[in-house]
């Protein structure tokens, strides 16, 4: 148990820190450092405490519910090689950490930087140690966001957005493949688990989707890595700081993809395809890695086309796949990790002394700073691979993996002779970075006057030099045991003990190693004096550049593409818009229902009455009449539009619904008044539009006329044939027969709203909330029409005041708020279980505030109550979000209602259900939102007046 | 009364639709509201045509539901007007707004000879 909660402290304690780390002020430096310093050392003394049992071959696992309804947990799992990663990511981590303090200058946010490096490290750990496949992912994914913000630390920087932005796409692109991958293989496997994958790799080769998996994991993988032809965005990252560049590009990032590639190599590999495609991608990144590095002028682009090429390598160890190459592979990726790290911060180093990075301008700077140029020559020489360098025993394995091993293709005859290529270009651009920067003549004219760095910039350098030479010296004393248990965690217990040794005899490979180092030596003594004044790339090459191609691409996909369907498929206006959008209705509408709507075998009629039917006449007649003179007599149309409104309303309580009555009737009330305010600000048409007589203007009309009468028809039909149909038992039964045990209300439809279907509620409330607030912010930067400015005709000249001749009833409208405040309790309260509820108590009460706006003006009443809409909408939302919570207080989810009647003195039994605290929310929050929107467009005439009197104050002075 | 109705819906939906394809803003307004009456008296038809039999229930005993009108369609509509008056009230205030920024009450934010 202990063990199982220390794996645990291990997974979250870097993204722990990294959410402290945001909190300290920019200007604690060395406290930021520490802190993460000391986090990644607590990991690795967790650690330490797994180390016996991964030597027994133990596999270390975790889990803790995540969606347990869904069967997802937060899965880890630790075995030899997911420890001996995790533990090189820490180490040199920590390094990174010391460094960047140093490095990283007093105008950066470090304890932001130190944030965002502990959230990536805690992202790649997620990816060594998940135990589920799709929790690897997200961690994965999880890097290449933070990677992204990494790389684009110093964000002022045009080259470091761009760099940023690339790695982003490309590696979250490769991040999407390889989430379906894993979907695939999971559904193929049975399982998301890591460990049960991992044992059925026979069932995943045999089944026929094994391509596609392989295709989509291979891209995903291959675009972390870098591996040609999306190796492009590393260079890129290049921008970044460089502490960033030793942690992403030697131990982390990078290595992502490998990790995947080793991991999975007994699911997915084995196979022709696997061989054919990563063997060779593997063996091309490696050569023209290499090839392209000897070409570099920048020193960190040298290094970044070199690390390209080394995982490269490492790719093709994974294609060849046997055993012994999952053990060179591994001990490659330490190795690497290593060397790379040191040169990445050596380069860094040389950079910070001296202001350049080009090797162009660099030279003899072995002089003013040996201790430095003397640990990058040796972890050069670690790069190159020369003997007793940890480079070279990995190397060397590669070499006998290439030379040795056979499964008879021809790929694997040329193997030996890529391997060759590879190694003596690493050899040659190695050389060219010790010659060019530390010999020769010591350069003048550079930024700065190179010397030594702190003493403690250069420490974590030493330490991993020393740690090249150590393990490049006793092999089998340091790493020896562990990356064997790593191999044997990898590709099965049956694994023999590989011993790792300096000399094994004058062999093929250590023939080769001595070729490579002569030619080496030979290419970079004769291209010396060429490569400076050349362009960045080898012959022909540096003219195809994957960068171009993907700026081309992108530029096509994100500028070009998307205006040009712009162009093709919309419009700026709305009218035709809002006509495709009917049209396409109509068109669903016939589509689906074409040969199905047919009318019932016998019809339910209910008895004609005359009544209904007149009132149908006059509301036909009122709807028709709105859109007859909606153009140029506005008045007249919303009049109208209310004659409509109230024909509906007592439909809904002739055919039982006195609840949408209710609710009709009264925002009927607050719409008609809306409209008559927003009237004010529409432009005078008092004249016809002398176009609308023109032929194509009849033409439009007639056409929309067709449209209209089609549309209809279409929907009066579908309404007959359903209405006529005997009903289906559904749902609503069941709210009919539980409304009053399970809800305690006996009006069933306000119990289906606050109590069985609250969550819906909730949902449109925060609609209302939304819609008031907008209301409310649209207004405060409104502009009205210059010529709606001037006060209207009634309140100029001559006419007297509204207060003159609407004094008698202004006078009982003012009396009528405490009534229509008491009417809106009374609604509010009957609401369970008789008609009203919160919806028609809530536009009640804001009906009451909107009549002393009417009855006076918005200064008058202001000046006598306080309403704060703002107020009202944040309680009721609040208060119903509480309810709803409440109810985990009892353990039940969210918004579950609970009801009983109180017997309340002198009032008497009163439905105290906890829905009844939801509908005060809804209540509060509806008399909020309709008040601010009301108030809002009120306020537009006050002050529409106040800009009146500015003007006429300006327009007095400037006549003075 | 079920042809009254559906011809009522079929007239009030046809105005609708006309008035949403007009060019003045305050056209498409009136048009939103008429439709939206319209849509709402459809959902509310599809729980069929029940007169005198509001779905409120007594206090216990056994409940026939085929005594009373639906009250699913009733409790959509009832939220289906709040969201219409919202809508409404969003779009006049962009109609205003729109209008003080181009000028015109055309819904394309330009007359039509423009």
């Amino acid at each position: 148990m202990a063990e199982h909660n220390l794996f645990l402290l291990l997974a979250s304690l870097p993204f722990a820190t990294a959410l402290i780390l945001l909190t300290l002020s920019p200007t604690s430096r060395s406290a930021s450092a520490w802190l993460s310093g000391a986090s990644l050392a607590a990991g690795l003394v967790v650690q330490a405490g797994f180390l016996s049992d991964i030597r027994d071959g133990t596999v270390l696992r975790a889990s803790m519910e995540w969606v347990p309804s869904l069967g997802m947990n937060l899965a880890l799992r630790m075995d030899g090689f997911s420890w001996l990663f995790t533990t090189l990511v820490l180490s040199i981590g920590i390094l990174v950490v010391i460094y960047a303090r140093y490095y990283m200058s007093a105008g950066d946010n470090l304890p932001r930087f130190y944030a965002l490096l502990m959230a990536f490290t805690g992202a790649m750990q997620g990816i060594l140690i998940s135990g589920n496949v799709l929790g690897m992912v997200v961690f994965w994914e999880l890097t290449s966001f933070m990677s992204f913000l990494l790389i684009g630390f110093w964000h002022q920087g045009a080259a470091a957005r761009d760099g940023a932005r690339t790695a982003l796409i490309i590696t979250a692109l490769g991040g999407l493949c390889l989430l379906t991958a894993m979907l695939i293989l999971g559904y193929v496997a049975g399982s998301y688990d890591l460990g049960i994958i991992l044992r059925s790799g026979d069932a995943v080769r045999a089944h026929p989707w094994y391509g596609a998996i392989l295709g989509l994991f291979l891209l995903g993988a291959f675009t972390k890595s870098a591996q040609f032809p999306f190796h492009f965005w590393l260079p890129g990252a290049m921008a970044a700081p460089t502490p960033v560049s030793a942690f992403l590009h030697s131990a982390t990032m990078v290595k992502a993809g490998v990790f995947l590639l080793v991991r999975f190599s007994p699911v997915l590999g084995g196979t022709e395809a696997w061989f054919y495609v990563v063997t060779s991608i593997g063996m091309a990144t490696l050569i023209l890695g290499a090839a392209v590095a000897l070409y570099r002028h920048d020193l960190k682009g040298l290094l970044a086309y070199s690390t390209i090429s080394h995982l490269g390598l490492i790719t093709a160890l994974a294609g060849i796949g046997g055993p012994m190459a999952i053990l060179a592979a591994i001990f490659h990726i330490c190795n690497h990790a290593v060397f790379k790290a040191s040169l990445f911060m050596a380069a860094g180093i040389i950079d910070h002394e001296t202001g350049t990075r080009d090797m162009r301008r660099l030279s003899g700077l072995f002089r003013p700073m040996p201790f430095t140029a003397t640990l990058a020559i040796v972890a050069a020489g670690a790069m190159a691979g020369v003997p007793l360098l940890n480079g070279f025993l990995s190397k060397e394995m590669f070499l006998a993996e290439a030379v040795d091993w056979h499964n008879g293709t021809w790929l694997d005859n040329a193997l030996p002779y890529f391997a060759i290529v590879g190694s003596t270009l690493s050899v040659a651009y190695s050389l060219r970075f010790i010659a060019t920067v530390f010999f020769g003549p010591q350069a003048t004219n550079l930024p700065k006057t190179p010397h030594e760095p702190p003493a403690w910039m250069r420490r974590p350098v030493e330490l991993l030099v020393l740690i090249c030479l150590v393990v490049g010296i006793l092999p089998a004393l340091t790493l020896g045991q562990i990356v064997n248990t790593a191999a044997r965690s990898v590709a099965g217990p049956d694994l023999p003990y590989y011993k790792i040794a300096i000399w094994h005899g004058v062999n093929a490979p250590l023939m080769l190693s001595m070729i490579a180092l002569a030619v080496g030596t030979l290419i970079y003594a004769f291209s010396a004096k060429s490569i400076p004044t050349g362009p960045e790339g080898p012959f022909l090459l540096h003219r195809i550049r994957g960068q171009r191609i993907y700026d081309w691409l992108l530029f096509r996909l994100s500028w070009r593409l998307p205006r040009m369907a712009l162009a093709l498929m919309s419009t700026e206006a709305l009218q035709p818009q809002l006509r495709l959008l009917v049209l396409g209705g109509i068109a669903v509408a016939v589509a689906s229902l074409w040969s199905g709507l047919t009318w019932a075998q016998d019809l339910r009629l209910h008895a004609f009455n005359p009544a209904f039917a007149l009132l149908w006449t006059v509301g036909a007649a009122c709807a028709i009449g709105a859109a007859w003179q909606a153009k140029y007599h506005r008045f007249a149309a919303l009049v109208l539009l209310g004659g409509a409104g109230v024909v509906t309303c007592l439909t809904f309580a002739w055919f039982s619904s006195p609840d949408l009555a209710l609710t009709q009737l009264l925002v009927e009330v607050v719409t008609t008044v809306l409209l008559l305010l927003g009237l004010r600000w529409l432009p005078k048409r008092r004249s016809e539009i002398p176009e609308d007589k023109l032929l194509p203007a009849k033409i439009r009309r007639g056409r929309d006329l067709v449209i209209a009468v089609v549309g209809g028809v279409g929907i009066a039909a579908i309404a007959f044939a359903v209405m006529t149909r005997p009903v289906i038992s559904n749902v609503g039964d069941w709210f009919l027969g539980n409304a009053y045990y399970e809800g305690g209300g006996t009006n069933v439809v306000n119990v289906i709203l606050v109590d069985f279907r609250a969550f819906d509620t909730f949902g449109e409330i925060s609609v209302l909330a939304i819609v008031g607030l907008t209301v409310y912010g649209l207004l405060r930067r409104f502009r009205p029409a210059p010529e709606s400015i001037e006060a209207p005709d009634q309140q100029t000249g001559d006419s007297p005041s509204l207060d003159d001749y609407l004094y008698v009833p202004s006078v009982i409208m003012i009396w009528m708020f405490p009534i229509l405040v008491m009417v809106a309790g009374y609604f509010f309260f009957r609401g369970h279980d008789l008609p009203g509820g919160g919806f028609a108590a809530g536009v009640t009460l804001a009906i009451a505030f909107l009549i002393q706006y009417i009855a006076t003006n918005v200064r008058w009443v202001e000046a006598r109550i306080t309403v704060l809409p703002i107020r009202w909408m944040g309680f009721g939302l609040l208060g119903a979000v509480a309810t709803g919570m409440g109810a985990w207080l009892f353990g039940y989810p969210f918004l579950t209602a609970h009801a009983r009647y109180v017997d309340v003195p002198f009032v008497g039994q009163v439905p105290a259900a906890t829905a009844l605290l939801f509908d005060i929310g809804v209540f509060a929050t509806v008399v909020g939102a309709v008040v601010l929107m009301l108030v809002a467009i009120a306020h537009q005439s006050l002050r529409a007046s106040r800009r009146r009197e500015q003007d006429e104050i300006a327009a007095r002075k400037e006549a003075a | 009364m079920e042809i009254i109705l559906s011809a009522a819906i079929g007239i009030l939906s046809a105005s609708g639709i006309w008035l949403l394809l007009r060019p003045r803003s305050f056209q498409v307004i009136i048009g939103l509201c008429l439709l939206s009456y319209a849509v709402n008296l459809f959902i509310f038809s599809m729980g069929r045509l029940t007169p005198g039999a509001p779905p409120i229930m007594p206090k216990g005993g056994f409940v026939d539901p085929t005594r009373y009108a639906d009250p699913l369609p009733q409790a959509l509509v009832l939220t289906a007007i709040v969201i219409s008056f919202a809508t409404t009230a969003l779009f006049l205030v962009v109609m205003i707004a729109s209008r003080g920024m181009t000028g015109t009450d055309h819904v394309d934010g330009k007359e039509r000879s423009q």
